[in-house]
């Protein structure tokens, strides 16, 4: 075994290198929750079952929990995919999704109970808007003033909560004045269930479709590979490939805070029903692994981000059955982003 | 007035630790995203270590954490040479997540009980009794002391002896720091794990000095904001203590605004400081810069 291992790290082969380098992060991920479970005297069994019952055991369990949980972190992955393709640090998808979440609130309590056809479309877009609003905060930063667009968004993910924080204290408060919450939503303001009797909501679509855009416009269009070159060598695209990078990294800015504020507007109208500070679990922070693991492509958040909400929730499914920190997933995923950059790295020494 | 200038110094002595500790990684070209993470590292561990019932034990129990974590970082950027930028957003996550995990398998779930011996304020004899600044300076947790003597050790060390020039060579120049015989990767790894002891340092006043217990995520971004000060304070370590000391000042702005009766919503409070720090970083660009190798690679 151990010179078979030996053997694969010697090799040339640049994909047995990256199936090992899967391999061992998936095994040090395993090891931490194995670890973890003995460490506190839970029963392996129950624990894993749980994992398996609450992500994918059922039908209900894969539509209402795990597909419904994938939405946001697809929409938020594909946010930070574009924005670091573009050579962009977003690390602010958390934050532009909270403040698309409350413009989206805001905007379902003005139209209040008019048409459906009406009220989502409004919802979204003002979600896009306000989320893309939010970023351009820090890329004016950027441009005007060489502020590290990465301390920037982080900042910014502060305010956005206590922002959130004193909406639902204030403005935006339901009229008993008692709950810290928006008033729920209308009916008329909820995305339509796409399966009778699950949560599955429309927002699984959009992200989709999302995501099946996002593919088709970095793949066949200038603009994407316009996106790919900025990023990849900024100076070599501005002297050979003329292209204005300064424009191009602020649109990819705005792009990837438009889908994070539509995350938001999803997340409160197909899930939530109101606005509230602990709406988001971090879904935004969450987004950097689905989108690294997913090697920055839109197809492979699609997968990254069903595996990623898989895990959430059977970590969910965990804590309430066998006493399991629900928390270990964070660890879980931040070892799988540290694998996906060892990885990376191991390849270009090549 | 007292009460907000004994507010600002106590708000300022763990950003000041954590901003000490990231100036010098920075200074010798690293950006260390991961500080927020060694400061939630150190908080649960000083919580562990002073559960012996010795206070010492605690603070060097956070200090081990954050020293713990600052290798795991050096690990992956100086070792693999892995992107600074995602690594230190990754071992944030984790530290976050490690923390809350073994804070529950510990206490289970009610939480630590207030059972850990704390480290009040030491009023200083003669000192304290000054009028309106002695009780914010003199009258303070062992930490805020301790960073009287470390602010000019620190800078005397930067810029009066050898080691220092080596630092900041490496994180200018490390071309020319290698040509110099200058060991880059070591002194990187070397700055990685002393500056995030301090960011330990830090985490562990949080919960011997301030709160006495623990909290999942209580460092609440206060490494992001550290990261802010560095550099608002260029990068200096007397600029790195004007700057914690201003960031205190805005975040004790509501013990002032109480006294004087004024009724401004918490949450607007709670998001002041990070709104200056961004104000302030606009402010200061185009007038200060960065060491030259910092996150390159």
């Amino acid at each position: 075994m151990a010179t078979s291992l030996a053997g694969v790290m010697h090799a040339r082969n640049p994909r047995a290198r990256s199936a090992l380098a899967a391999l061992v992060t998936l095994g040090a991920a395993a090891v931490v929750v194995l670890a973890t479970l003995a460490f506190m005297g839970i029963d392996t069994g129950l624990a894993l079952g749980a994992l398996w019952r609450g992500s994918f055991g059922s039908p209900y369990a894969i539509t209402s929990a795990t597909l419904v949980r994938a939405v946001p972190l697809i929409l938020t992955g594909l946010a930070v995919a574009l924005a670091f393709r573009a050579g962009v640090f977003n690390i602010g998808a958390e934050g532009q999704l909270l403040v698309g979440a409350a413009a989206a609130a805001a905007t379902a309590g003005a139209l209040g109970d008019t048409t459906r056809i009406i009220v989502i479309p409004a919802v979204l877009i003002a979600g896009m808007a306000s989320g893309a609003a939010w970023a351009a905060i820090a890329d004016w930063l950027r441009r005007r003033f060489d502020v590290l667009e990465v301390i920037s968004t982080i900042l910014l993910n502060f305010v956005a909560i206590n922002l959130i924080g004193f909406l639902v204290r204030g403005p935006l408060q339901e009229p008993t004045r008692i709950f810290p919450q928006t008033p729920t939503l209308e009916a008329t303001s909820r995305l339509p269930i796409l399966l009778a009797g699950s949560r599955l909501h429309l927002g699984a679509l959009i992200a989709l479709a999302a995501a099946v855009s996002l593919w088709w416009f970095l793949r066949d269009r200038a603009g994407g590979f316009r996106i790919d070159a900025a990023g990849a060598n900024p100076d070599a695209a501005a002297v050979a490939g003329q292209i204005d990078v300064g424009t191009v990294s602020t649109r990819a800015f705005l792009a990837s805070g438009a889908l994070a504020g539509l995350a938001g507007a999803v997340e409160l109208t197909g899930v939530t029903f109101a606005l509230y500070e602990n709406l988001s679990p971090g879904y935004g922070y969450t987004a950097i692994a689905v989108a690294l693991l997913a090697r920055l492509h839109p197809l492979g958040v699609l997968a990254a981000g069903i595996l990623f909400a898989a895990l959430d929730v059977g970590a969910n499914a965990m804590q309430r059955d066998a006493g399991v920190p629900a928390a270990l997933v964070h660890a879980v995923t931040a070892i799988v982003i540290l694998g996906v950059v060892a990885a990376a790295r191991t390849q270009r020494s090549d | 007035m007292e009460a907000f200038l004994e507010a600002a110094i106590r708000t300022a002595t763990p950003l000041l630790l954590a901003a000490l500790g990231e100036l010098i990684v920075e200074r010798a070209g690293v950006l260390n995203l991961g500080l927020e993470g060694t400061i939630i590292a150190g908080a649960l561990a000083s919580l562990v270590a002073a559960g012996t019932g010795t206070v010492a034990f605690g603070y060097a129990g956070g200090m081990a954490a954050g020293a713990a974590v600052g290798l795991v970082m050096a690990l992956f950027v100086v070792g693999l040479r892995a992107d600074q930028i995602i690594t230190g957003t990754a071992i944030t996550l984790l530290a976050t997540g490690a923390t809350g995990t073994l804070y529950r398998a510990l206490y289970g779930t009610q939480g630590a009980a207030l059972s850990v011996p704390t480290s009040g304020p030491i009023a200083i004899p003669l000192l304290s009794d000054i009028p309106i600044v002695g009780g914010a300076l003199f009258a303070q947790p062992v930490t805020t002391y301790l960073l009287y003597a470390l602010v000019p050790a620190m800078w005397w060390w930067l810029y009066r002896t050898h080691a220092g020039l080596a630092l900041r060579a490496v994180g200018e120049s490390p071309g020319a720091a290698v040509a110099a015989g200058v060991r880059v990767a070591r002194v990187r790894a070397l700055a990685l794990v002393a500056g995030s002891a301090l960011g330990g340092l830090a985490g562990a006043t949080l919960v011997l000095a301030q709160s006495g217990t623990f909290a999942e995520g209580m460092s609440a971004g206060r490494g992001f904001v550290a990261i802010a000060i560095v550099v608002l304070g260029r990068w200096h370590p007397l600029g790195v203590v004007l700057a914690a000391t201003a960031f205190g000042a805005a975040s004790a702005l509501q013990f002032l605004f109480q006294a004087m009766g004024w009724r401004v919503p918490y949450h607007i409070f709670l998001a002041l400081p990070y709104l200056l720090t961004l104000a302030a970083l606009a402010g200061v660009a185009g007038r200060v810069r960065s060491p030259a190798a910092l996150a390159k690679e």
